[in-house]
């Protein structure tokens, strides 16, 4: 009588596979946290001012989201504080019950790439670096850094990445898609230089207050709208890093697109490449069809994962996208969070489950 | 030169209007005497420069005067050589991008009346989509009103993107007349450039602008499902023009996911989006934007779900393919009359009305 | 199939909610306003403990910009995705042909009939005249 759409794939223990979790929000209790690493000028800021963003609230979502916190209804510390914010609780709920090997810190709450006013901007992203280190990766050692860059300010930005690089618990560097400018600009060319120079991945998680809409009709009135169109801003960025010549100037560098899913990836490089066909002379400076940049400096987190009627599709996508190029992500605590255990609906072979759960990641950020 | 596509029904031809000043016979004293007086000519739409590689096939760009610019043109380069028994006219042209909505009205108001005139009375294969001063939707649906009357014309036209979201309240009045007079509702990758194309502001390149329609697209697919149009207006069939149809399977499996988990903020959407996507929209075959093995076409075409969706169409004179290879390398045979002809017949009911 | 006694009556007030587990399947025991429903507290899509989920109405509407709440408390939300469940059926408001949680049969028995379950041994001594939430699993 059950007709539940729950696989049950629990892995037999001798085949047991530790998981590389790209996406796991640590949260601040409250953003007074953030004085314990400003100095007094900016604490006092902050106070007065707080965040300033091109938004019309000063610390609510222009869409509300669907649930407290945007989190799973779960999550919350039996100790208090929001979800994310207390490691205990983290590791006993997520990583232990897990077993996860490796989690990718997305810090969301304060961010000093969306912070109008530039010190404060710099002031914000090098206290988050502090407070990632001091508060998680120093005390868990399962988990990793981003660091955090006022990316508007390309000059700042990369003395803030040259401050974290060579630390080991700092893996990559993280900017919002929901930028100033389209992220291909050359204004921000002097961040993947220095990325590129470290070896470090981008890290690219959907987030941002650009003041525009987040796709091309304009502002849509539903969270609905809002939370699936992210697919679709990312689409755009990805197109601008591509046909500006990003890769092209910069072969070496990793470019992880997290918390954008992957359903688009195939289709976004067909019509580049269609289009490619009549206007390349307006783009010399690629020497390749735009879909091999898209091959070969493109990795995608997978959360929130595809989901179509048919399974065998999702694998029909992953063929299309390449299965070297998905990093699982959970996205714990949030409430659109995948399971690693269920997330995904179609059958997978021993060495995909494990590019896809571990060694995907562990190349990309060589772990 | 035997036709490749007999019969086909050609659902996207561009003819040119050169500019204003040849709808001058069309426009009444004051609007003749302002346009003349302010020296109004060009209303080229941003997206489709003249002489862009994209706006105009090699082959097809005639020696003297305008790519599209002519009926014999049509006929030498799209009907003829094609076999298509019957071609929709779809009007690139600004007018309806104005900040003025009177004077967007009286040049759309002109611009119908010289396709009817100069290009629909040439040729008896020819059928056109009306432009309308979207920014007003009263106004336009006072056109819709005007022009319902000859047959001819068979859609809408609108422009991809304009100051709203299409799904938005506001626009509804021009859905209500296009559903009561059996005309579908077709978008095209035009816009007003009211707001910027995507999250990160102004791309540089055309060929970002051309690429990022896709994503432009599908928020107003979004926002026209999540807004309750097709629910409203059940009778509605929207075409997209040069959309393609690779980010279909992904937009589909997204709507059902996320409507299974927000439904309730917009509890009129009381079915699974990618039915209502599946009965509702219609999408030109120009370009298809599917995978580079054409094996792989009827895969995709197999996670888009629907045999009804494809419509034939040469995007004449777009360059988007050469020779007379319109069709997309490994499209099903058994797909083939459907996109050639009986889906066009579905969407447009007034097609049928005079079949040759 | 056997019957378990999860809890005395007096235990799972109206509009409340009991997690318990039986031979080893997490059951969620729901009582609507006197009448008792359970499912398995495992969400079909990613396996969330439905137990922590809300418990609302239905949300439905005629035409955009109307709401309609009905059958209020009777239908529990995933405290992940949001997937609402029909709590007397378990069937998805989604998806209701295909996607379903496992509901049990529950009934409400007097007390003195009972006879086996820890439960029983444990508070029949102080509460005899009590009746019981049994389960059928």
């Amino acid at each position: 009588m059950s007709a539940t759409t729950l696989p049950r794939t629990e892995a037999a223990a001798e085949t047991r596979l530790r998981i590389v979790d790209c996406d796991v929000h640590p949260a601040m209790r409250s953003a007074a946290e953030l004085d314990r690493w400003l100095p007094p000028r900016w604490q006092q800021h902050r106070r007065d001012y707080g965040l300033r963003l091109r938004q019309p609230f000063t610390s609510t979502y222009p869409y509300p989201k669907s649930a407290p916190a945007l989190s799973r209804r779960d999550a919350w510390p039996p100790g208090g504080g929001p979800p994310g914010s207390d490691l205990d609780f983290m590791r006993q709920q997520h990583l232990d019950f897990h077993d996860i090997e490796y989690g990718m810190l997305q810090p969301l709450s304060v961010r000093g790439m969306d912070e109008r006013v530039p010190g404060f901007a710099e002031a914000v992203s090098c206290a988050v670096n502090e407070w990632q280190h001091d508060d998680w990766t120093a005390k868990d050692k399962r988990l990793k850094g981003t660091i955090a860059v006022p990316g508007e300010d390309a000059q700042a930005a990369v003395k803030e990445i040259e401050r974290w690089a060579g630390h080991p618990d700092f893996v990559q560097i993280s900017m919002v898609t929901r930028a100033l400018e389209p992220l291909g600009r050359s204004r921000y060319w002097p961040i993947y230089e220095a990325a590129a120079h470290f070896g470090l991945p981008i890290g690219l998680h959907t987030l941002g207050t650009s003041g525009h809409s987040v796709a091309g009709g304009g502002w849509p009135s539903y969270y609905y709208e809002e939370h699936q169109a992210v697919a679709m801003s990312l689409a755009a960025m990805t197109a601008s890093f591509i046909l500006e010549g990003v890769p092209e100037r910069f072969p070496d560098l990793k470019l992880v697109i997290i918390e954008g899913g992957f359903g688009w990836v195939p289709s976004l490089g067909w019509r580049m490449d269609s289009h490619w066909t009549a206007l390349r002379s307006e783009v010399p400076h690629l020497r390749r069809k735009p879909s091999e940049y898209l091959q070969a400096n493109f990795w995608f987190t997978t959360q929130p994962v595809e989901e179509p009627e048919n399974p065998e599709h999702l694998r029909k996508l992953i063929d299309w996208i390449g299965w070297d190029r998905l990093l699982f992500a959970t996205d714990y605590p949030h409430w659109d969070s995948d399971d690693p255990r269920y997330a995904f609906k179609c059958q997978m072979s021993e060495a995909e489950k494990r590019a896809i759960f571990a060694g995907n990641a562990k190349a990309v950020y060589r772990l | 030169m035997s036709a490749e596509t007999p019969g086909a029904i050609d659902c996207d031809l561009h003819p040119a209007l050169p500019g204003c000043m040849a709808l001058l016979p069309y426009l009444d004293g004051h609007w003749r005497e302002e346009i003349v007086s302010r020296g109004l000519d060009d209303l080229d739409l941003a997206l489709w420069p003249r002489n862009a590689p994209l706006t105009a096939r090699q082959d097809w760009r005639p020696a003297q005067g305008l790519a599209g610019g002519s009926v014999d043109l049509v006929r030498a380069q799209a009907l003829d050589p094609f076999g298509s028994s019957i071609g929709i006219l779809n009007t690139l042209f600004g007018a309806p991008a104005l900040h003025n909505v009177d004077m967007a009205a009286a040049l759309c108001r002109a611009t119908n009346d010289w396709v009817a005139r100069e290009w629909l009375d040439r040729d008896a294969r020819l059928r056109a989509g009306i432009l309308v001063p979207m920014e007003s939707p009263e106004l336009a649906v006072q056109e819709i009103e005007r022009r319902a009357a000859d047959r001819r014309f068979v859609q809408v036209l609108l422009l991809g993107a304009a100051e709203t979201l299409l799904g938005r309240r506001v626009n509804w009045p021009i859905y209500e007349a296009a559903e009561k007079h059996g005309l579908p509702v077709a978008l095209q990758v035009t816009s007003a450039t009211r707001v910027a194309p995507t999250a990160n502001g102004w791309p540089t390149y055309l060929i970002e602008d051309h690429v990022n329609f896709a994503q432009t697209f599908q928020s107003q697919l979004l926002s026209m499902i999540s807004e309750g149009v097709f629910s409203r207006y059940p009778g509605l069939k929207l075409v997209l023009l040069n959309a393609g149809i690779g980010w279909v399977p992904s937009f589909l499996w997204r709507g059902t996911k996320e409507w299974r988990a927000l439904r309730r903020e917009v509890p009129w959407v009381d079915r699974d989006p990618a039915a209502i996507f599946r009965d509702h929209v219609r999408i030109s075959i120009q370009p298809i934007d599917a995978p580079p093995d054409p094996a792989d076409l009827a895969a995709l075409l197999e996670m888009v779900g629907s045999d009804e969706m494809l419509l034939f169409a040469t995007d004449w004179p777009h360059w988007r393919f050469e020779g007379t290879d319109a069709l997309p390398p490994g499209l099903p045979e058994r797909l083939r009359p459907r996109v050639l002809r009986e889906n066009a017949l579905a969407t447009y009911p007034r097609l049928k009305e005079s079949l040759p | 199939m056997s019957k378990h006694v999860v809890a005395a009556v007096s235990d799972l007030p109206a509009g409340s909610r009991r997690q318990v587990t039986i031979k080893g399947r997490p059951i969620v025991v729901f009582n609507l306003s006197g009448e008792f429903f359970a499912l398995v507290n495992r969400c079909p899509h990613q396996g969330a403990g439905l137990c922590e989920g809300e418990i609302t109405g239905l949300v439905t509407s005629d035409r955009p910009g109307e709401f309609h709440v009905s059958r209020e408390g009777e239908i529990i939300r995933c405290p992940w995705h949001g997937w609402e469940f029909d709590i007397r059926t378990g069937q998805s408001w989604c998806d209701p042909s295909r996607i379903r949680i496992r509901p049990y049969p529950v009934e409400v028995a007097p007390g003195a009939r009972l006879v086996q379950g820890p439960y029983v041994a444990e508070t029949v001594p102080v509460r005899i005249e009590e009746d019981y939430v049994v389960l059928e699993v």
